[in-house]
């Protein structure tokens, strides 16, 4: 991957940058250039809490090529707080032992490395939310 | 709009076949297609390839087919809409017949899969998905799909047996469909002692990796008349629509909005209500979609997908069967090809030239085919006439 394509999405993988619209106040992420639910084209960036709730997840066994050396990972749908839903990996857990409606929060962890020489890519992954 | 009949339909026997190529696969289906139809005529060619670039590094595939066809200097084009592709070819082909732009329109699904690995065919699936938003943590579509599964079985209390019937119910039907790459029945110990894919979906929950084409030709209905080889089955109605790529984005990631809206369109289109349909050829890709699906187009309430399911609702022989042809999971599902092959399926039902898979008195049936995780949806209603 050419290095443009990661960072131009560093805003969302290593802040949770998100639009606010100014017309309905809905919360978009990623950012958007036209409100889907008003049209409007007014935002204000602001950054999501990443806390939220375990909606449902998957235990990925079979996994695409630069993520097998994780297998077994859950993949998640988590309902933010903030009243957007987000997909990301839990890490730190028991995959076996997750339960929709866990309470989950984000961190800034390693997602994936392109082999030896590729660009190391970061982002936010799920952990449990040990209220710390 | 003019009336448009399907007057040819050309599938062939799909699997791994290593001795054929992209361009092999769709001349044989329309070869098939013009021996069914009793003419060769074309004005327009449409092909639906999910990824031939990615599967095959061969883009440009409208002219290459057009020449090796014969049929260098016709107009052709090429459409895509992920696994929806298909449908969408043959919604472009109907759309020049109906317009009267053109009046032979051929329209060809095919996906060559196995000219790669699996996975480098995993990552061109993968591109169906959203790209920064779901493949990068690492994704695959077995798990997006599982995820709607877990989500329905804590809603609505789906259970894995219900999930394993799908399965086993296609397959039951595909082991009398000569075309099918998996031409044989499973137990349900069977698909619950498959491997884990993505929990709780397994191995034999998923379609296959499968190489294959599909071909129809459609003509005006007089011209079909005229030709009179063929009972002409009628396309009476079309739905096309569009949902968020992205799961996460759905405001219920358990309703098929482009399904619903896509089912909508065609119905009213047709004039009809689903009571009205016969049966239908749903994109089965895993179990739980055909369990989406058909909740989505309202042959079952909500959330009842499962029980109807287990209980034969939707078997041949039930009230409402889905999948005659063995569905995605074991016809095999070359992505490109599986709208039309399913057009070719309730084609061949309606003409009642399905053998021992036969419904009996089938005048009218119902295609569905979508894309990716439900980011996109074609909707044909097909008549006797």
């Amino acid at each position: 991957m050419h290095v443009p394509r990661h960072w131009r999405e560093i805003p969302r993988r290593y802040r949770m940058e998100a639009s606010k619209c100014s017309g309905c106040k809905k919360i978009l992420f990623p950012g958007r250039l036209i409100c889907p639910e008003c049209g409007s084209r007014e935002f204000e960036t602001i950054r999501l809490s990443g806390k939220g709730k375990l909606e449902t997840f998957t235990i990925t066994r079979v996994a695409p090529e630069g993520y097998t050396d994780q297998v077994p990972y859950a993949v998640a749908i988590v309902a933010l707080d903030e009243g957007v839903r987000v997909m990301g990996q839990i890490a730190d857990c028991d995959p076996e032992a997750l339960k929709i409606g866990d309470r989950l929060a984000t961190q800034f962890r390693r997602v994936i490395e392109q082999g030896k020489t590729g660009i190391i890519q970061y982002g936010y992954k799920f952990v449990p939310d040990l209220g710390l | 709009m003019r009336d448009v009949a399907v007057i040819g339909a050309g599938m062939m026997k799909w699997g791994e076949l290593w001795d054929k190529s992209i361009r092999d696969l769709c001349v044989e289906a329309a070869l098939n297609c013009f021996d069914d139809a009793g003419t060769d005529r074309v004005d327009a060619i449409t092909i639906g390839s999910m990824s031939s670039g990615l599967f095959t590094a061969q883009e440009h595939i409208a002219s290459l087919v057009a020449d090796y066809l014969g049929k260098k200097y016709a107009p052709a084009m090429r459409v895509e809409s992920a696994c929806a592709s298909g449908g969408l070819a043959v919604r472009t082909a109907f759309l020049e017949v109906a317009s009267g732009m053109s009046d032979f329109a051929l329209a060809i699904g095919v996906e060559k899969m196995s000219d790669v690995g699996g996975g480098d065919a995993t990552f061109a699936l993968a591109t169906a998905a959203d790209q920064e938003y779901e493949a990068f943590h690492g994704v695959t579509f077995p798990g997006l799909y599982a995820m709607m599964a877990r989500a329905h079985m804590d809603r609505y209390g789906t259970t894995r047996e219900q999930l394993a019937e799908v399965a086993i119910k296609n397959h039951r039907n595909g082991s009398k469909n000569p075309h099918a790459q998996f031409p044989f029945p499973i137990t349900r110990e069977q698909v619950m002692q498959s491997v884990m894919i993505a929990d709780p979906l397994r191995l034999l929950d998923c379609s296959p990796i499968t190489d294959g084409a599909a071909a129809v030709l459609l003509a005006p209905l007089e011209e079909a008349r005229k030709i009179g080889k063929n009972q002409p089955i009628v396309i009476t109605g079309i739905g096309n629509a569009t949902d968020t790529i992205q799961l996460a984005q759905r405001d219920d990631m358990l309703r098929m909005g482009a399904v619903e809206t896509a089912a909508r369109r065609a119905l009213e289109m047709a004039g009809k209500t689903i009571q009205d349909i016969n049966f239908a050829e749903v994109h089965d890709c895993f179990t739980i979609a055909e369990i989406l699906v058909a909740e989505a187009l309202g042959v079952v309430e909500e959330g009842q997908g499962g029980p109807a399911t287990l209980s034969g609702h939707t078997a041949i022989g039930g009230p409402f069967p889905i999948n005659p042809s063995g569905g995605l999971k074991s016809k095999g599902h070359p992505v490109g090809a599986t709208g039309v092959a399913q057009i070719c399926e309730v084609a061949a039902q309606l003409r009642g030239e399905a053998g021992e898979r036969q419904i009996q008195g089938a005048q009218v049936g119902l295609a569905q085919n979508m894309g990716g995780s439900g980011g996109s949806c074609v909707v044909h209603i097909l008549e006797v006439k």
